[in-house]
């Protein structure tokens, strides 16, 4: 009977060893910091179109931090299950002028950015989607700021404004 | 010396217990207790009692967030657009796709990645006839799908 005991034991003990692990890891990954894999056209020449891999934090955006001219992570409008990174051009009550189509026409839109949403574009405005085809979205679908390039070591260094 | 790392044993045991309850309640499951009247007769508040807070709890379940996936007739719980810190609960009429019926006499197609969702008691409830199709994902870690209703004890 006892060996069934110390048996259960070992088990609970090695339960709760991978239980704390996977908390501390779910803790990091989406309240502190977290790594994360970009890659796309839409945000030349900033990022590059192969890949790169950028630390993201998750405080700033809970502490309402994120402002103009921050690189973020929004999760898309479009697509429940992808996240996308721009950059955010406006907040709430700013008056946003644009072009909606560049490469087309030259002729520019103004906009004013609701209560509770963002305006946000990708550095390459040739090759992007972003609020200038699905409008403003809303604060809460931002997912974190990026703050470091971690690869290529080429561009190994902060990413700031 | 040992009352220190008694301290310091129980502060480690409730972060641990601490860590361990977040990450169940962001990733599983969690409880939520209802205000507002929106979705009267299915979720009552309870304002009329001394001790305060007896309102409806609501289990939510975090599984549905995988994928995406709703039905109509789900009962969620998300953001509001207009206010990120603001969490609503209403119910899904609406899926991408759907034609549906505004109050200003206008036939709205639901885009990709939104959906409509209305309160129950549609005489008090702010829902999309007032902010539009819903960002299906705006919810992210909040959405859950509305599951038992625990009733406090003294309800009849």
């Amino acid at each position: 009977m006892s060996a069934w005991r110390s048996i259960a034991k070992e088990a609970f003990t090695q339960a709760s060893i991978v239980a704390k692990f996977l908390g501390f890891l779910h803790f990091t990954n989406n309240y502190l910091f977290s790594p994360t894999l970009v890659y796309g056209p839409s945000m030349l020449p900033t990022l590059n179109l192969s890949g790169d891999v950028l630390l993201v934090e998750h405080v700033s955006h809970r502490l309402e931090k994120v402002g103009p001219g921050d690189l973020v992570l929004v999760r898309s409008p479009l697509d429940p299950s992808k996240i996308l990174s721009k950059r955010v051009v406006g907040m709430e009550g700013d008056q946003i002028t644009f072009l909606p189509e560049p490469s087309v026409t030259d002729t520019c839109r103004t906009i004013l950015v609701p209560r509770g949403h963002i305006w946000i574009q990708g550095d390459n405005m040739y090759a992007s989607c972003d609020s200038r085809h699905f409008g403003p979205v809303p604060y809460g679908l931002v997912q974190g700021k990026v703050f470091f390039r971690v690869w290529p070591p080429s561009s190994f260094g902060s990413l700031g404004q | 010396m040992g009352s220190g790392s008694l301290l310091w044993n129980l502060t480690k045991k409730y972060l641990t217990v601490g860590v361990i309850g977040l990450t169940i309640t962001d990733r599983y499951a969690s409880v939520l207790p209802v205000r507002g009247g929106s979705m009267s007769p299915t979720f009552n508040p309870r304002t009329d009692t001394v001790l305060g807070s007896l309102d409806d709890r609501v289990l939510i379940e975090k599984f549905c967030l995988a994928k995406y996936k709703f039905s109509h007739g789900d009962v969620v719980v998300f953001r509001s657009p207009s206010d990120h810190k603001e969490k609503l609960i209403k119910r899904i009429i609406g899926l991408p796709g759907d034609w549906i019926g505004t109050p200003q006499n206008d036939v709205v197609k639901i885009p990709e990645g939104h959906c409509w969702v209305e309160g129950d008691n549609l005489a008090c409830s702010m829902d999309s006839r007032t902010f539009g199709p819903m960002f299906h994902t705006l919810s992210n870690n909040t959405l859950g799908r509305a599951g038992l209703q625990k009733p406090e004890l003294d309800q009849p």
